[in-house]
């Protein structure tokens, strides 16, 4: 292994666990602000929602669809019907497997 | 409904340490899925191991695969993973309260944020509950390193792993923490709101910017509750 790839996992793990500490350092135990609260409570559904999009809806810089996106839609309709987590996630490798092995 | 109103922490610990199981184990297919993609892009096994067990941030080390497998070099890797962590600093700053401590111990706490277990222990009103927390996120540390450990060593032994679907495996889960988030119309619309943000900068914008800009539609809570919809 290279050694640009040992810098990339000690810069990862550097600045993941310097964030991670930012928040609990920074506000020190002092409550945060209803607005900000209700803001922060919003932030997770942003995210995860473009988190979901960009993997499954576009290739790099672009826009696309194929089989993972099949696979990620069904989850979806699973999971929104009450499935499990593991079901949807065996759903989601399943059909988009399928789709592979048939296109 | 626990019969004593406060549980003790260690009953908190354990309560999180069973609510992670079913993310833990899908974090087992998740950081098997890394480990065998870190190799495809040029890491050792013992380097897909390590970073696993350092890191322990499934999509910062996912897009750092990603980076990797479209060509990009050190930097643009570690600031993309700077950026799908960036969500960890509100998450951080929202559990602030909730911890104890000096300025260590304080820090050290905040390296148990993961997405699942942050979104389960939050008590609402910005409370969180910190054992739970600890719990949910020790049990899914075991798989994910695992996890990684099997799909390092062994991964070579699979077919063609984008065949095996695997690629699926990364939104489907964030779309699980997903559900578990839109408790009202606000949370679903501010959902939608970051979906389409995402969408509309991935073509312009460089590897990581559209899902930081996504969080641009969680200041519609500034908005104060039951003003126009």
């Amino acid at each position: 292994m290279s050694g640009e790839l040992w810098l990339i996992l000690i810069g990862t793990a550097i600045v993941t666990a310097l964030i991670k500490a930012a928040g609990p350092i920074a506000l020190g135990g002092r409550e945060l602000p209803a607005w900000a609260g209700s803001v922060v409570g919003l932030l997770a559904p942003a995210l995860l929602a473009a988190l979901i999009v960009t993997q499954a809806f576009a290739d790099g810089d672009r826009l696309a669809v194929g089989a993972d996106t099949a696979g990620v839609v069904v989850a979806g309709i699973a999971l929104a019907r009450g499935a499990s987590i593991l079901i949807g996630l065996g759903l989601a490798v399943a059909v988009t497997a399928l789709l592979r092995a048939v296109t | 409904m626990s019969s004593s109103p406060q549980p003790t922490p260690r009953e908190s610990y354990r309560t999180g340490l069973r609510a992670g199981v079913p993310f833990a184990i899908a974090g087992g297919l998740l950081s098997l899925t890394f480990g065998v993609l870190a190799r495809e892009v040029g890491f050792s096994a013992l380097g897909a191991i390590v970073m696993s067990a350092i890191v322990f941030a499934g999509s910062a080390q996912f897009a750092v695969v990603s980076i990797l497998a479209g060509g990009g070099g050190a930097g643009a890797a570690i600031l993309a993973a700077a950026l799908m962590n960036s969500r960890f600093l509100p998450m951080g700053a929202a559990l602030a309260p909730s911890l104890s401590g000096g300025w260590l111990k304080r820090a050290a706490q905040g390296q148990t944020v993961v997405d699942a277990s942050w979104a389960m222990a939050n008590r609402g009103e910005g409370r969180f509950d910190r054992h739970f927390l600890f719990g949910a996120t020790s049990v899914q540390y075991v798989t994910w390193f695992s996890g990684t450990v099997i799909g390092a060593v062994g991964g070579s032994a699979l077919p063609d792993t984008e065949k095996l679907g695997l690629d699926a495996i990364y939104p489907a889960f964030f779309l699980a923490l997903l559900f578990a988030e839109m408790r009202d119309s606000r949370s679903r619309g501010v959902a939608l709101a970051g979906a389409l943000i995402a969408l509309a900068l991935v073509p312009i914008a460089p590897a990581g910017i559209p899902v930081l800009a996504a969080s641009l539609a969680a200041l519609v809570g500034l908005r104060r509750r039951g003003g126009a919809a």
